[in-house]
Protein backbone atom coordinates (compact mmCIF):
# COMPACT_ATOMS: atom_id res chain seq x y z
CA UNK A 1 0.00 0.00 0.00
CA UNK A 2 1.24 3.30 -0.77
CA UNK A 3 0.45 6.93 0.63
CA UNK A 4 0.27 9.57 -2.02
CA UNK A 5 -0.32 13.21 -2.28
CA UNK A 6 -3.87 13.34 -1.34
CA UNK A 7 -3.53 11.34 1.70
CA UNK A 8 -0.33 13.23 3.08
CA UNK A 9 -3.15 16.23 2.50
CA UNK A 10 -5.90 14.47 4.26
CA UNK A 11 -3.55 13.18 7.04
CA UNK A 12 -1.99 16.14 7.69
CA UNK A 13 -6.32 17.76 7.90
CA UNK A 14 -6.77 14.82 10.53
CA UNK A 15 -3.52 16.26 12.74
CA UNK A 16 -4.32 20.17 12.00
CA UNK A 17 -1.07 20.23 10.48
CA UNK A 18 -0.66 23.08 7.74
CA UNK A 19 1.77 21.36 5.41
CA UNK A 20 2.74 23.94 2.46
CA UNK A 21 1.15 22.45 -0.91
CA UNK A 22 4.98 21.48 -2.32
CA UNK A 23 6.02 19.56 0.41
CA UNK A 24 3.50 17.33 0.13
CA UNK A 25 4.67 15.20 -3.07
CA UNK A 26 7.89 14.96 -0.93
CA UNK A 27 6.74 14.13 2.22
CA UNK A 28 3.97 11.30 0.55
CA UNK A 29 8.27 10.19 -0.71
CA UNK A 30 9.25 10.16 2.92
CA UNK A 31 6.81 8.37 4.71
CA UNK A 32 6.33 5.88 1.96
CA UNK A 33 9.89 4.90 2.63
CA UNK A 34 9.00 4.22 6.14
CA UNK A 35 5.95 2.43 5.14
CA UNK A 36 7.33 0.14 3.28
CA UNK A 37 10.36 -0.94 5.85
CA UNK A 38 7.17 -1.08 8.34
CA UNK A 39 5.93 -3.84 6.07
CA UNK A 40 8.56 -6.30 7.26
CA UNK A 41 6.11 -6.74 10.54
CA UNK A 42 3.36 -8.63 8.12
CA UNK A 43 5.66 -11.64 8.12
CA UNK A 44 5.04 -12.43 12.04
CA UNK A 45 2.25 -14.83 12.94
CA UNK A 46 0.59 -12.91 15.63
CA UNK A 47 -2.95 -14.62 15.93
CA UNK A 48 -3.47 -15.01 19.54
CA UNK A 49 -0.93 -12.83 20.74
CA UNK A 50 -2.76 -10.48 22.69
CA UNK A 51 -1.86 -6.94 22.56
CA UNK A 52 0.96 -5.04 24.92
CA UNK A 53 -1.42 -2.72 27.54
CA UNK A 54 1.57 -2.26 29.98
CA UNK A 55 5.19 -3.82 30.17
CA UNK A 56 4.94 -3.59 34.09
CA UNK A 57 2.35 -5.44 35.93
CA UNK A 58 1.02 -3.47 38.08
CA UNK A 59 -2.59 -2.47 39.24
CA UNK A 60 -4.57 0.83 38.29
CA UNK A 61 -3.90 3.37 41.13
CA UNK A 62 -6.44 4.75 43.04
CA UNK A 63 -7.53 7.96 45.06
CA UNK A 64 -9.96 9.84 46.62
CA UNK A 65 -11.92 11.94 44.11
CA UNK A 66 -11.03 14.82 46.13
CA UNK A 67 -9.32 18.25 44.65
CA UNK A 68 -5.98 18.43 45.53
CA UNK A 69 -4.84 21.62 43.07
CA UNK A 70 -6.50 24.71 41.91
CA UNK A 71 -7.49 28.32 42.02
CA UNK A 72 -4.25 29.29 39.98
CA UNK A 73 -5.96 30.99 36.75
CA UNK A 74 -3.21 33.68 37.01
CA UNK A 75 -0.22 31.37 36.51
CA UNK A 76 -2.42 29.57 33.92
CA UNK A 77 -2.34 32.61 31.93
CA UNK A 78 1.23 33.57 32.06
CA UNK A 79 1.88 31.58 28.92
CA UNK A 80 -1.06 32.37 26.99
CA UNK A 81 -0.25 34.02 23.53
CA UNK A 82 -2.90 36.16 23.50
CA UNK A 83 -5.48 36.33 26.78
CA UNK A 84 -7.55 38.93 28.40
CA UNK A 85 -8.48 38.73 32.04
CA UNK A 86 -8.76 34.55 32.66
CA UNK A 87 -9.76 34.09 29.28
CA UNK A 88 -7.87 33.04 26.16
CA UNK A 89 -8.48 34.74 23.25
CA UNK A 90 -9.05 32.93 20.09
CA UNK A 91 -10.65 33.92 16.65
CA UNK A 92 -14.44 34.25 16.47
CA UNK A 93 -16.25 30.44 16.50
CA UNK A 94 -20.02 30.99 15.97
CA UNK A 95 -21.06 33.43 13.26
CA UNK B 1 42.32 20.82 42.88
CA UNK B 2 43.86 22.25 39.85
CA UNK B 3 40.48 21.91 37.66
CA UNK B 4 37.28 21.40 40.28
CA UNK B 5 35.11 21.04 36.93
CA UNK B 6 37.16 17.69 36.30
CA UNK B 7 36.03 15.72 38.84
CA UNK B 8 33.30 13.08 39.39
CA UNK B 9 30.26 13.65 41.02
CA UNK B 10 31.03 11.34 43.90
CA UNK B 11 34.61 13.20 44.16
CA UNK B 12 32.89 16.58 44.42
CA UNK B 13 30.18 15.59 46.83
CA UNK B 14 33.27 14.05 49.13
CA UNK B 15 34.83 17.44 48.54
CA UNK B 16 32.01 19.49 49.58
CA UNK B 17 30.67 17.48 52.40
CA UNK B 18 34.52 17.48 53.98
CA UNK B 19 34.10 21.33 52.87
CA UNK B 20 37.53 21.40 51.10
CA UNK B 21 36.06 23.10 48.82
CA UNK B 22 32.43 25.34 48.85
CA UNK B 23 29.25 25.13 46.51
CA UNK B 24 29.82 28.87 45.16
CA UNK B 25 33.80 27.76 44.36
CA UNK B 26 32.66 24.84 42.04
CA UNK B 27 29.44 26.15 40.67
CA UNK B 28 31.36 29.28 39.67
CA UNK B 29 33.95 27.03 37.80
CA UNK B 30 31.33 25.37 36.25
CA UNK B 31 29.55 29.00 34.89
CA UNK B 32 32.84 30.01 33.77
CA UNK B 33 33.60 26.39 31.75
CA UNK B 34 29.95 26.91 30.60
CA UNK B 35 30.87 30.59 28.69
CA UNK B 36 34.28 29.01 27.39
CA UNK B 37 31.95 26.22 26.07
CA UNK B 38 29.62 27.75 23.92
CA UNK B 39 31.01 26.61 20.50
CA UNK B 40 29.59 23.35 21.90
CA UNK B 41 25.68 25.02 21.62
CA UNK B 42 25.16 22.58 24.82
CA UNK B 43 23.09 24.63 26.38
CA UNK B 44 19.88 25.89 25.43
CA UNK B 45 19.36 28.41 28.49
CA UNK B 46 22.21 29.36 30.68
CA UNK B 47 21.23 29.59 34.38
CA UNK B 48 24.35 30.74 36.32
CA UNK B 49 22.54 33.71 38.51
CA UNK B 50 20.08 31.67 39.43
CA UNK B 51 22.69 28.80 39.94
CA UNK B 52 25.43 31.17 42.05
CA UNK B 53 22.26 31.69 44.48
CA UNK B 54 21.39 28.21 45.05
CA UNK B 55 25.08 27.99 45.74
CA UNK B 56 24.99 30.22 48.33
CA UNK B 57 22.17 28.82 50.27
CA UNK B 58 23.57 25.24 49.78
CA UNK B 59 27.12 26.61 51.24
CA UNK B 60 25.14 27.61 54.32
CA UNK B 61 23.11 24.69 54.96
CA UNK B 62 26.69 22.76 54.61
CA UNK B 63 28.03 24.86 57.19
CA UNK B 64 24.93 23.90 60.07
CA UNK B 65 25.94 19.99 58.75
CA UNK B 66 22.31 20.24 57.08
CA UNK B 67 23.10 18.93 53.57
CA UNK B 68 21.56 16.84 51.65
CA UNK B 69 22.53 13.94 49.24
CA UNK B 70 23.59 16.17 46.63
CA UNK B 71 23.84 19.48 48.43
CA UNK B 72 25.75 21.93 46.37
CA UNK B 73 26.46 20.28 43.24
CA UNK B 74 25.67 21.60 40.09
CA UNK B 75 24.06 19.70 37.24
CA UNK B 76 22.36 19.93 33.71
CA UNK B 77 18.97 19.91 33.36
CA UNK B 78 17.92 18.57 29.81
CA UNK B 79 15.20 21.10 28.16
CA UNK B 80 12.11 18.19 28.35
CA UNK B 81 12.23 18.73 32.19
CA UNK B 82 10.06 22.03 33.16
CA UNK B 83 11.61 23.98 35.33
CA UNK B 84 9.49 26.43 37.39
CA UNK B 85 9.97 29.98 36.27
CA UNK B 86 13.18 28.38 33.97
CA UNK B 87 12.33 28.72 30.47
CA UNK B 88 11.56 25.17 29.30
CA UNK B 89 11.68 24.94 25.31
CA UNK B 90 11.63 21.27 24.51
CA UNK B 91 14.21 22.29 21.41
CA UNK B 92 10.43 23.30 19.94
CA UNK B 93 9.86 26.89 17.82
CA UNK B 94 6.26 25.48 19.37
CA UNK B 95 7.51 25.91 23.54
CA UNK B 96 10.16 28.64 22.77
CA UNK B 97 9.08 30.93 25.27
CA UNK B 98 7.42 28.57 27.60
CA UNK B 99 7.77 29.18 31.24
CA UNK B 100 6.45 26.40 33.30
CA UNK B 101 4.40 27.54 36.47
CA UNK B 102 5.36 24.42 37.96
CA UNK B 103 8.26 21.91 38.52
CA UNK B 104 8.87 18.28 37.49
CA UNK B 105 9.63 15.72 39.66
CA UNK B 106 12.02 14.32 39.34
CA UNK B 107 14.07 18.29 39.08
CA UNK B 108 12.40 18.54 42.35
CA UNK B 109 13.87 15.72 43.77
CA UNK B 110 17.20 16.64 43.13
CA UNK B 111 17.15 20.26 44.79
CA UNK B 112 15.59 18.82 47.53
CA UNK B 113 18.79 16.82 47.81
CA UNK B 114 20.57 20.07 47.49
CA UNK B 115 21.87 20.03 43.71
CA UNK B 116 22.75 23.07 42.11
CA UNK B 117 21.10 23.70 38.44
CA UNK B 118 23.37 24.94 36.00
CA UNK B 119 21.07 25.30 32.93
CA UNK B 120 18.87 23.92 30.15
CA UNK B 121 20.18 21.49 27.92
CA UNK B 122 19.59 21.16 24.05
CA UNK B 123 18.18 17.95 22.79
CA UNK B 124 16.58 16.76 19.17
CA UNK B 125 13.13 18.74 19.29
CA UNK B 126 10.71 16.64 21.76
CA UNK B 127 13.78 14.28 21.81
CA UNK B 128 12.78 12.96 18.55
CA UNK B 129 16.28 12.03 16.97
CA UNK B 130 19.54 10.57 17.29
CA UNK B 131 21.70 13.62 16.61
CA UNK B 132 20.57 16.57 18.41
CA UNK B 133 20.37 17.98 14.73
CA UNK B 134 16.76 18.59 14.88
CA UNK B 135 16.93 21.36 17.53
CA UNK B 136 15.37 24.53 17.06
CA UNK B 137 18.10 25.74 18.75
CA UNK B 138 20.78 24.36 16.32
CA UNK B 139 23.32 21.40 16.77
CA UNK B 140 25.28 20.49 19.36
CA UNK B 141 28.51 19.40 18.37
CA UNK B 142 30.78 16.63 20.14
CA UNK B 143 33.57 17.66 22.23
CA UNK B 144 35.51 14.56 20.75
CA UNK B 145 36.98 14.92 17.52
CA UNK B 146 38.49 11.99 15.51
CA UNK B 147 42.13 11.75 15.49
CA UNK B 148 42.74 12.69 12.01
CA UNK B 149 39.77 15.34 11.54
CA UNK B 150 38.64 18.87 12.65
CA UNK B 151 35.23 17.59 11.73
CA UNK B 152 32.59 18.87 14.01
CA UNK B 153 30.76 15.40 15.24
CA UNK B 154 26.92 14.73 16.27
CA UNK B 155 27.09 14.28 20.35
CA UNK B 156 24.02 11.61 19.92
CA UNK B 157 20.88 12.29 20.58
CA UNK B 158 18.10 12.88 21.72
CA UNK B 159 19.80 14.36 25.15
CA UNK B 160 22.89 15.42 23.18
CA UNK B 161 23.58 18.38 25.21
CA UNK B 162 23.62 16.99 27.92
CA UNK B 163 25.60 14.06 26.59
CA UNK B 164 28.27 17.07 25.53
CA UNK B 165 27.99 18.58 28.69
CA UNK B 166 28.89 15.70 30.64
CA UNK B 167 31.58 15.02 28.64
CA UNK B 168 33.10 18.32 28.70
CA UNK B 169 33.11 19.17 31.74
CA UNK B 170 30.54 21.24 31.61
CA UNK B 171 28.31 19.67 34.60
CA UNK B 172 28.87 17.00 37.49
CA UNK B 173 26.64 15.55 35.75
CA UNK B 174 23.01 15.87 33.82
CA UNK B 175 19.49 14.34 33.55
CA UNK B 176 18.16 12.54 30.20
CA UNK B 177 15.39 10.74 28.89
CA UNK B 178 15.26 7.77 26.53
CA UNK B 179 12.40 6.91 24.47
CA UNK B 180 14.50 4.73 21.60
CA UNK B 181 18.00 5.08 22.79
CA UNK B 182 18.02 8.87 23.73
CA UNK B 183 20.42 8.60 26.78
CA UNK B 184 22.93 5.39 26.40
CA UNK B 185 23.18 6.52 22.31
CA UNK B 186 24.61 9.62 23.57
CA UNK B 187 26.49 8.46 26.19
CA UNK B 188 28.04 6.18 24.18
CA UNK B 189 29.42 8.28 21.34
CA UNK B 190 30.59 10.86 24.21
CA UNK B 191 32.59 8.02 26.21
CA UNK B 192 30.53 8.88 29.29
CA UNK B 193 27.90 6.57 31.19
CA UNK B 194 24.30 6.63 30.51
CA UNK B 195 21.20 4.96 32.65
CA UNK B 196 17.46 4.31 31.36
CA UNK B 197 15.96 2.85 34.39
CA UNK B 198 13.01 1.16 34.45
CA UNK B 199 9.91 2.06 33.04
CA UNK B 200 8.19 3.22 36.07
CA UNK B 201 11.35 3.96 38.11
CA UNK B 202 11.46 7.65 37.82
CA UNK B 203 8.27 9.51 37.86
CA UNK B 204 7.47 10.89 34.27
CA UNK B 205 4.98 14.18 35.42
CA UNK B 206 6.49 17.45 34.09
CA UNK B 207 8.87 15.65 31.44
CA UNK B 208 7.55 17.33 28.10
CA UNK B 209 5.79 13.79 26.80
CA UNK B 210 6.95 12.20 23.55
CA UNK B 211 6.03 8.83 23.68
CA UNK B 212 4.03 7.76 27.18
CA UNK B 213 4.43 4.33 27.17
CA UNK B 214 8.17 4.21 26.41
CA UNK B 215 9.41 8.04 28.14
CA UNK B 216 11.58 7.53 30.93
CA UNK B 217 13.77 9.59 32.41
CA UNK B 218 17.79 8.65 33.70
CA UNK B 219 20.88 9.91 34.41
CA UNK B 220 24.09 10.87 32.36
CA UNK B 221 27.33 10.81 34.19
CA UNK B 222 30.77 10.30 33.79
CA UNK B 223 31.19 6.94 36.02
CA UNK B 224 28.89 4.31 36.70
CA UNK B 225 29.14 5.14 40.79
CA UNK B 226 27.91 8.50 40.13
CA UNK B 227 24.85 7.26 37.77
CA UNK B 228 24.18 5.41 40.95
CA UNK B 229 24.12 8.34 43.13
CA UNK B 230 21.83 10.07 40.85
CA UNK B 231 19.53 7.68 40.46
CA UNK B 232 18.47 7.25 44.36
CA UNK B 233 17.98 10.88 44.14
CA UNK B 234 15.84 10.73 41.07
CA UNK B 235 13.93 8.04 41.13
CA UNK B 236 10.65 7.77 43.69
CA UNK B 237 6.37 6.66 43.34
CA UNK B 238 4.89 10.57 42.47
CA UNK B 239 1.08 10.02 42.90
CA UNK B 240 1.38 12.70 39.78
CA UNK B 241 2.57 10.19 37.55
CA UNK B 242 0.31 7.10 37.79
CA UNK B 243 2.81 4.59 36.08
CA UNK B 244 5.06 5.18 38.09
CA UNK B 245 6.05 2.08 40.39
CA UNK B 246 6.02 1.58 44.13
CA UNK B 247 8.79 -0.07 44.30
CA UNK B 248 11.68 0.78 46.80
CA UNK B 249 14.73 2.62 46.13
CA UNK B 250 17.93 1.03 47.53
CA UNK B 251 21.40 2.20 48.08
CA UNK B 252 22.60 1.83 44.72
CA UNK B 253 25.74 3.35 45.46
CA UNK B 254 26.30 0.86 48.64
CA UNK B 255 25.62 -2.27 46.50
CA UNK B 256 27.88 -1.26 43.29
CA UNK B 257 31.21 -3.10 44.76
CA UNK B 258 29.25 -6.96 45.51
CA UNK B 259 31.20 -8.24 42.56
CA UNK B 260 30.08 -10.20 40.10
CA UNK B 261 31.19 -13.72 40.71
CA UNK B 262 28.66 -16.80 39.28
CA UNK B 263 26.39 -13.57 37.80
CA UNK B 264 25.27 -15.04 34.56
CA UNK B 265 25.51 -12.66 31.56
CA UNK B 266 23.95 -13.28 28.28
CA UNK B 267 25.28 -12.97 25.04
CA UNK B 268 22.33 -12.56 22.40
CA UNK B 269 22.99 -13.52 18.71
CA UNK B 270 20.08 -11.37 17.25
CA UNK B 271 22.56 -8.76 18.36
CA UNK B 272 25.39 -9.62 15.91
CA UNK B 273 24.24 -8.04 12.55
CA UNK B 274 25.20 -7.05 9.27
CA UNK B 275 27.23 -3.83 8.55
CA UNK B 276 28.15 -3.09 12.28
CA UNK B 277 31.99 -2.50 12.14
CA UNK B 278 34.36 -5.14 13.03
CA UNK B 279 35.69 -3.03 15.80
CA UNK B 280 32.39 -3.08 17.74
CA UNK B 281 31.73 -6.64 17.70
CA UNK B 282 35.57 -6.94 18.71
CA UNK B 283 34.87 -4.81 21.50
CA UNK B 284 31.68 -6.50 22.49
CA UNK B 285 33.75 -9.56 22.82
CA UNK B 286 36.41 -8.16 24.86
CA UNK B 287 33.40 -6.70 26.96
CA UNK B 288 32.45 -10.53 27.35
CA UNK B 289 35.93 -11.42 28.55
CA UNK B 290 36.57 -8.99 31.32
CA UNK B 291 33.16 -10.42 32.76
CA UNK B 292 34.14 -13.76 32.65
CA UNK B 293 38.03 -12.88 33.99
CA UNK B 294 36.06 -11.31 37.20
CA UNK B 295 34.07 -14.56 37.77
CA UNK B 296 30.41 -14.36 35.45
CA UNK B 297 29.54 -16.84 33.32
CA UNK B 298 28.41 -16.03 29.72
CA UNK B 299 25.72 -17.95 27.89
CA UNK B 300 24.20 -17.59 24.61
CA UNK B 301 20.85 -16.61 24.54
CA UNK B 302 17.82 -15.50 21.74
CA UNK B 303 15.91 -12.62 21.11
CA UNK B 304 14.49 -13.70 17.98
CA UNK B 305 12.03 -10.58 17.31
CA UNK B 306 15.17 -8.08 17.93
CA UNK B 307 15.15 -7.28 14.33
CA UNK B 308 11.15 -6.46 14.49
CA UNK B 309 11.79 -3.90 16.87
CA UNK B 310 12.48 -0.74 15.33
CA UNK B 311 9.63 -1.10 13.21
CA UNK B 312 7.25 -1.47 15.87
CA UNK B 313 9.14 1.52 17.66
CA UNK B 314 8.33 2.90 14.60
CA UNK B 315 4.84 2.69 14.98
CA UNK B 316 4.22 2.94 18.28
CA UNK B 317 6.23 6.32 19.46
CA UNK B 318 4.96 7.91 16.44
CA UNK B 319 0.70 7.15 17.50
CA UNK B 320 1.86 8.16 21.45
CA UNK B 321 3.44 11.35 19.93
CA UNK B 322 0.66 12.26 17.29
CA UNK B 323 -1.59 12.12 20.59
CA UNK B 324 0.28 13.57 22.97
CA UNK B 325 1.41 16.72 20.74
CA UNK B 326 -1.89 17.76 19.83
CA UNK B 327 -2.12 19.61 22.95
CA UNK B 328 -0.30 22.62 20.95
CA UNK B 329 -2.57 24.63 19.30
CA UNK B 330 -1.54 28.00 19.68
CA UNK B 331 -4.43 29.05 22.54
CA UNK B 332 -3.23 28.31 25.70
CA UNK B 333 0.68 28.24 25.46
CA UNK B 334 3.36 28.20 23.17
CA UNK B 335 3.63 29.55 19.40
CA UNK B 336 0.65 31.14 17.59
CA UNK B 337 0.89 32.19 14.31
CA UNK B 338 -0.56 35.11 13.08
CA UNK B 339 -3.33 36.50 10.21
CA UNK B 340 -5.59 33.42 11.07
CA UNK B 341 -8.89 32.77 9.24
CA UNK B 342 -10.73 31.06 11.83
CA UNK B 343 -9.95 28.68 14.66
CA UNK B 344 -9.06 25.67 12.44
CA UNK B 345 -6.96 28.05 10.32
CA UNK B 346 -5.11 29.23 13.58
CA UNK B 347 -4.26 25.51 14.50
CA UNK B 348 -2.86 24.83 11.61
CA UNK B 349 -1.23 27.39 11.22
CA UNK B 350 0.43 27.38 14.46
CA UNK B 351 1.30 24.03 14.43
CA UNK B 352 2.60 24.21 11.05
CA UNK B 353 4.95 27.34 11.59
CA UNK B 354 6.12 25.57 15.56
CA UNK B 355 7.05 21.88 14.61
CA UNK B 356 10.06 20.95 12.13
CA UNK B 357 10.32 18.66 9.96
CA UNK B 358 11.14 15.39 11.83
CA UNK B 359 8.21 16.54 14.47
CA UNK B 360 5.86 17.02 11.72
CA UNK B 361 7.03 13.21 10.23
CA UNK B 362 6.31 11.61 13.23
CA UNK B 363 2.83 13.24 14.02
CA UNK B 364 1.81 12.24 10.28
CA UNK B 365 3.32 8.65 10.65
CA UNK B 366 1.20 8.57 13.82
CA UNK B 367 -2.15 9.94 12.38
CA UNK B 368 -1.93 7.41 9.62
CA UNK B 369 -0.96 4.40 11.60
CA UNK B 370 -3.87 5.41 13.95
CA UNK B 371 -6.39 6.45 11.24
CA UNK B 372 -9.70 4.86 10.58
CA UNK B 373 -8.65 1.35 8.41
CA UNK B 374 -4.80 1.09 9.24
CA UNK B 375 -5.32 0.80 12.92
CA UNK B 376 -5.55 -2.98 12.80
CA UNK B 377 -3.02 -3.52 10.23
CA UNK B 378 -0.35 -0.88 12.07
CA UNK B 379 -0.70 -0.30 15.63
CA UNK B 380 -2.48 -3.07 16.72
CA UNK B 381 -0.12 -5.45 15.01
CA UNK B 382 3.05 -3.54 16.48
CA UNK B 383 1.44 -3.69 20.20
CA UNK B 384 1.56 -7.35 19.62
CA UNK B 385 5.00 -7.43 18.57
CA UNK B 386 5.68 -5.64 21.11
CA UNK B 387 4.28 -8.49 23.56
CA UNK B 388 6.67 -10.76 21.63
CA UNK B 389 9.90 -8.66 22.04
CA UNK B 390 8.71 -8.31 25.72
CA UNK B 391 8.51 -12.11 25.24
CA UNK B 392 12.03 -12.66 24.41
CA UNK B 393 13.71 -10.80 26.93
CA UNK B 394 11.09 -12.56 30.00
CA UNK B 395 12.69 -16.31 28.06
CA UNK B 396 15.96 -14.69 28.39
CA UNK B 397 16.56 -13.91 32.16
CA UNK B 398 15.45 -17.21 32.58
CA UNK B 399 18.75 -18.16 31.48
CA UNK B 400 20.60 -14.94 32.66
CA UNK B 401 20.16 -12.41 34.89
CA UNK B 402 21.87 -9.36 32.26
CA UNK B 403 22.97 -8.84 29.10
CA UNK B 404 25.62 -7.75 27.23
CA UNK B 405 25.31 -5.73 23.75
CA UNK B 406 27.17 -3.22 22.13
CA UNK B 407 25.12 0.32 22.67
CA UNK B 408 25.52 1.97 18.86
CA UNK B 409 25.95 0.60 15.66
CA UNK B 410 29.46 2.79 15.23
CA UNK B 411 31.19 5.58 16.47
CA UNK B 412 30.04 9.48 16.62
CA UNK B 413 29.15 10.90 12.70
CA UNK B 414 29.67 14.07 11.05
CA UNK B 415 27.05 16.29 11.79
CA UNK B 416 24.50 16.05 8.01
CA UNK B 417 26.02 12.93 7.40
CA UNK B 418 22.76 11.45 8.26
CA UNK B 419 19.89 14.00 8.16
CA UNK B 420 18.45 12.99 4.17
CA UNK B 421 17.53 9.38 4.57
CA UNK B 422 15.27 9.28 7.95
CA UNK B 423 15.65 5.87 7.72
CA UNK B 424 19.15 6.12 8.54
CA UNK B 425 19.01 8.32 11.70
CA UNK B 426 16.26 5.62 13.14
CA UNK B 427 19.13 2.58 12.69
CA UNK B 428 21.19 4.73 15.31
CA UNK B 429 18.81 2.70 18.23
CA UNK B 430 18.57 -0.90 16.75
CA UNK B 431 20.72 -2.10 19.39
CA UNK B 432 18.86 0.42 22.22
CA UNK B 433 15.17 0.43 21.28
CA UNK B 434 14.33 -3.23 22.12
CA UNK B 435 14.93 -1.81 26.00
CA UNK B 436 11.88 0.75 25.91
CA UNK B 437 9.73 -1.38 23.78
CA UNK B 438 10.38 -4.03 27.03
CA UNK B 439 10.31 -1.11 29.79
CA UNK B 440 13.23 -2.65 31.04
CA UNK B 441 16.55 -0.95 32.46
CA UNK B 442 19.90 -0.54 30.17
CA UNK B 443 23.06 1.16 30.54
CA UNK B 444 26.14 2.47 28.32
CA UNK B 445 29.34 2.35 29.43
CA UNK B 446 32.49 3.44 27.86
CA UNK B 447 34.52 1.19 27.32
CA UNK B 448 37.27 1.82 24.26
CA UNK B 449 38.22 3.66 21.08
CA UNK B 450 37.71 3.21 17.77
CA UNK B 451 41.13 3.71 15.57
CA UNK B 452 40.36 7.36 14.92
CA UNK B 453 40.19 7.91 18.86
CA UNK B 454 36.57 7.88 19.12
CA UNK B 455 34.77 6.32 22.15
CA UNK B 456 32.50 3.49 21.90
CA UNK B 457 30.38 1.89 24.57
CA UNK B 458 28.77 -1.48 25.61
CA UNK B 459 24.96 -1.56 27.24
CA UNK B 460 24.22 -3.82 29.69
CA UNK B 461 19.89 -4.99 30.00
CA UNK B 462 18.71 -5.59 33.18
CA UNK B 463 15.79 -7.16 34.31
CA UNK B 464 12.86 -5.22 35.65
CA UNK B 465 14.00 -3.21 39.07
CA UNK B 466 16.83 -4.81 38.95
CA UNK B 467 18.93 -1.65 38.38
CA UNK B 468 21.38 -2.72 41.49
CA UNK B 469 22.17 -6.10 39.59
CA UNK B 470 22.51 -4.01 36.53
CA UNK B 471 24.84 -0.91 38.08
CA UNK B 472 27.22 -3.91 39.47
CA UNK B 473 27.78 -5.56 36.43
CA UNK B 474 28.04 -1.82 34.70
CA UNK B 475 30.93 -1.53 37.20
CA UNK B 476 32.47 -4.41 36.50
CA UNK B 477 33.06 -3.33 32.95
CA UNK B 478 33.80 -0.09 33.91
CA UNK B 479 36.91 -0.99 36.19
CA UNK B 480 38.00 -3.50 33.49
CA UNK B 481 37.77 -1.01 30.60
CA UNK B 482 39.78 1.57 32.84
CA UNK B 483 38.40 4.28 30.24
CA UNK B 484 39.99 7.28 31.41
CA UNK B 485 40.28 9.24 28.09
CA UNK B 486 38.80 12.80 27.42
CA UNK B 487 38.84 15.29 24.47
CA UNK B 488 40.95 17.92 23.92
CA UNK B 489 39.03 21.04 24.78
CA UNK B 490 39.35 22.28 21.65
CA UNK B 491 36.62 25.47 22.49
CA UNK B 492 39.04 26.66 24.95
CA UNK B 493 40.91 28.85 22.92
Amino acid sequence: MSVDKDTVRRIAKLARLAVPEARLEPMAGELNGIFQWVEMLGEVKVDGVPAMTSVVAQKLKWREDQVTDGGKADELMINAPDGTDHFFVVPKVVE
Amino acid sequence: MSDLTAMTLAEARDAVQAKKISSKELTGAFVKAIEAGRPLNAYITEAGEQAMLMADVSDRRIAKSEGGALEGLPLAIKDLFCTKGVRTTAASKILGNFVPPYESTVTQNLWDAGAVMLGKTNLDEFAMGSSNETSAFGPVFNPWRASNSNANLVPGGSSGGSSAAVAADLCLAATGTDTGGSIRQPAAVTGRVGLKPTYGRCSRFGIVAFASSLDQAGPMTKTVRDAAIMLKTMASVDAKDSTSVDVPVPDYEKLLEGGIKGLRVGIPKEYRIDGVPAEINALWTKGADWLKAQGAEIVEVSLPHTKYALPTYYIVAPAECSSNLARYDGVRFGHRASGARDITDLYEKSRGEGFGAEVQRRILIGTYVLSAGYYDAYYSRAQKLRTLIKRDFDQAFEKCDVLLTPTTPGPAFAVGAKTTDPLEMYLQDVFTVTVNLAGLPGISVPAGLTENGLPLGLQLIGKAFDEATLLRAAYAVETAADFKHSPAKWWNV
